[in-house]
């Protein structure tokens, strides 16, 4: 579904993403690894059209997307959500669902039809679904940061997607909201069929949800397998274990 | 619940002060009519400039611009052709909205401040323009003695124009601030980039809400001509735009009728403090630094926040 070959982008003169490739098919999770710095965001960021890559493809169901601004992206139905909390924070929570439904309705040029009376159904459900109907007219400013992590999950199923990004969705989550999370997205992935490509520091997580996994150090994919081929692999030793031949997890 | 008390007790207010703006003129003297309309306009003003500054998020400094180049075309077409006067009230709006789309499409792709300097650098030369083009546009003399229409020649009539139109300008705006569309703009403003990413183009509806409030500001330029009888090219100079920009500010620039009420502060301030002091701009100046400190959403803001405290129970946090 979704292929990324030698993908590179440097900011002056530093590698940040360096010969990374990753091919996700329909339907699957895949997770992606690696120490902090090793370019995950930034890979996701080149995905999504944040950054344009300095060379390198990237194609999803078969379409080069390489390089395209990210509402063009999105409207391809890729969604995602950020590892810095990134939504409307003087819109309620409603509102923020909403206006990624009225965003992929293509509604958001309508001048005159109150906002009040669209896509509300939708919205709902969305909020039932990640839980987050009681919360429904807080402004999100004042919500907790698991609540806001969910949120942006929301926002990016606004969109109807059919391949969701998560850029650790857990990360400075409290154990218990952590769960939660982790219930959501496998429940996405069962339920609605989404294909997920997300990354994440806790192992434990990584190893529970994920078919595949990429490892990515200093910018490059060092090694892209099951789960199986990734615990015992020497390079993914070397990066994470400093050379030990204890396997991961 | 709560939500729908307060907006039906808003909605209510609004008329009430709908009918008593009706009704003022048989008690009021003809000053105090020239007043109000001088405050419906350039309320109408600071409004256009708060639906790109408090709802787009778009630091839009030279907003006069456009009411200066609405009012003038206005004025021209009054004196200069022989055309309908009331195409005119048309032609001023239109040619401002069109002038914005030409701004926008230079200024757009800075962010910020860059934006806002970039803007009032070509709104100054729109300015020089004005100013020196003696043959067309009179120059720093101005346009003086614009004959208009009999019904809207005497200042009750010009009143009731100013206010019909006004209300229903702000009607289409508040309409505008409730679609899709300005749900999008509020999104965009608290964060761009997130709204890429939920699929919006954002360049394009911030040069569609440009292009609004530049129409909106060349309708209240247009009402200036109604009220005034005149323009002068220092409704186009900076200083100006400074103050519509603190008009928002002092009203509330997160709230509708911020703007409108910034602007009565003002006018009114300028108008009663200047019959004592010739250094009212000085009680402005304490005026607007009490408000950044105690008052930071304006005054309407901080109305607003004690009205829904009042209505809505604290949320506990479990």
């Amino acid at each position: 579904m979704l292929e990324v070959k030698s993908l590179t982008k440097s900011f002056d003169g530093f590698k940040a993403v360096n010969n990374a490739n990753l091919d996700v098919q329909k339907g699957e999770i895949v997770a992606v690894i690696g120490p902090n710095g090793a370019g995950k965001t930034t890979l996701f960021n080149l995905i999504t059209g944040i950054l344009r890559p300095d060379s390198g493809t990237v194609h999803f169901k078969g379409e080069n997307i390489t390089g395209l601004p990210p509402y063009e992206i999105c409207r391809k139905r890729i969604s995602r959500s950020f590892q810095v909390v990134n939504i409307f924070p003087r819109l309620t929570v409603f509102e923020n669902v909403q206006i990624s439904i009225l965003s992929r309705e293509r509604r958001s040029w309508d001048l005159f039809t109150p906002s009040s009376k669209l896509a509300v159904e939708e919205t709902d459900r969305i909020l039932e679904n990640v839980g987050l109907t009681k919360k429904r007219d807080r402004m999100t400013a004042l919500l907790s940061h698991g609540d806001r992590k969910v949120l942006e999950i929301a926002m990016a199923l606004g969109g109807n997607p059919e391949f969701l990004i998560l850029d650790e969705p857990t990360a400075g989550m409290a154990p218990e909201e952590t769960s939660r999370c982790i219930e959501l997205v496998k429940g996405l992935s069962e339920k609605l069929g989404l294909t997920i490509l997300f990354c994440e520091h806790d192992m434990e997580i990584v190893f529970g949800i994920a078919d595949r996994i990429m490892v990515m150090v200093r910018g490059a994919t060092i090694v892209q397998g099951s789960c199986d081929e990734v615990r015992c692999n020497e390079a993914v030793q070397d990066a994470y274990l400093g050379g030990s031949d204890v396997c991961l997890m | 619940m709560a939500q729908g008390r307060i907006r039906g007790k808003a909605q209510l207010s609004v008329y009430a002060g709908l009918i008593v703006l009706f009704l003022l003129p048989l008690i009021l003297q003809r000053f105090y009519i020239y007043l109000l309309s001088t405050i419906l306009l350039t309320g109408l003003l600071a409004t256009s400039l708060n639906l790109v500054l408090g709802y787009g998020g778009k630091f839009q400094f030279h907003h006069a611009v456009f009411y200066g180049v609405g009012a003038y075309a206005t004025a021209l077409m009054l004196t200069k052709t022989s055309l309908s006067p009331w195409l005119s009230f048309i032609v001023g709006p239109l040619v401002s909205g069109f002038l914005s789309l030409v701004m926008g499409l230079i200024c757009i792709r800075l962010s910020k401040l860059y934006f806002g300097m970039l803007q009032i650098s070509l709104g100054s030369l729109v300015w020089i323009i004005v100013y020196r083009w003696y043959s067309f546009t009179g120059g720093d003399d101005g346009i003086h003695g614009i004959a208009l229409p009999d019904i809207i020649s005497s200042p009750n009539g010009a009143y009731y124009f100013t206010l019909i139109v006004t209300a229903a300008c702000l009607f289409v705006m508040y309409m505008i601030i409730k679609s899709p569309f300005g749900s999008v703009l509020q999104g965009i403003r608290d964060n761009p980039i997130r709204s890429e990413m939920i699929g919006i183009n954002v360049r394009r509806h911030q040069l569609l809400a440009l292009v609004i409030a530049g129409f909106f500001a060349g309708v209240a330029g247009s009402l200036f001509v109604v009220v005034d009888n005149t323009v002068f090219p220092d409704m186009l100079f900076w200083t100006f735009s400074l103050e519509i920009l603190i008009m928002c500010l002092l009203g509330g620039w997160f709230t509708f009728l911020g703007p409108m009420l910034g602007a009565a502060i003002i006018i009114a301030l300028r108008t009663f403090v200047s019959t004592y002091t010739s250094y009212w701009a000085l009680v402005l100046g304490i005026l607007m630094v009490l408000v950044i400190f105690f008052l930071p959403n304006g005054v309407l803001g901080y109305i607003e926040e004690k009205i829904k405290k009042g209505f809505i129970e604290p949320v506990i946090e479990e």
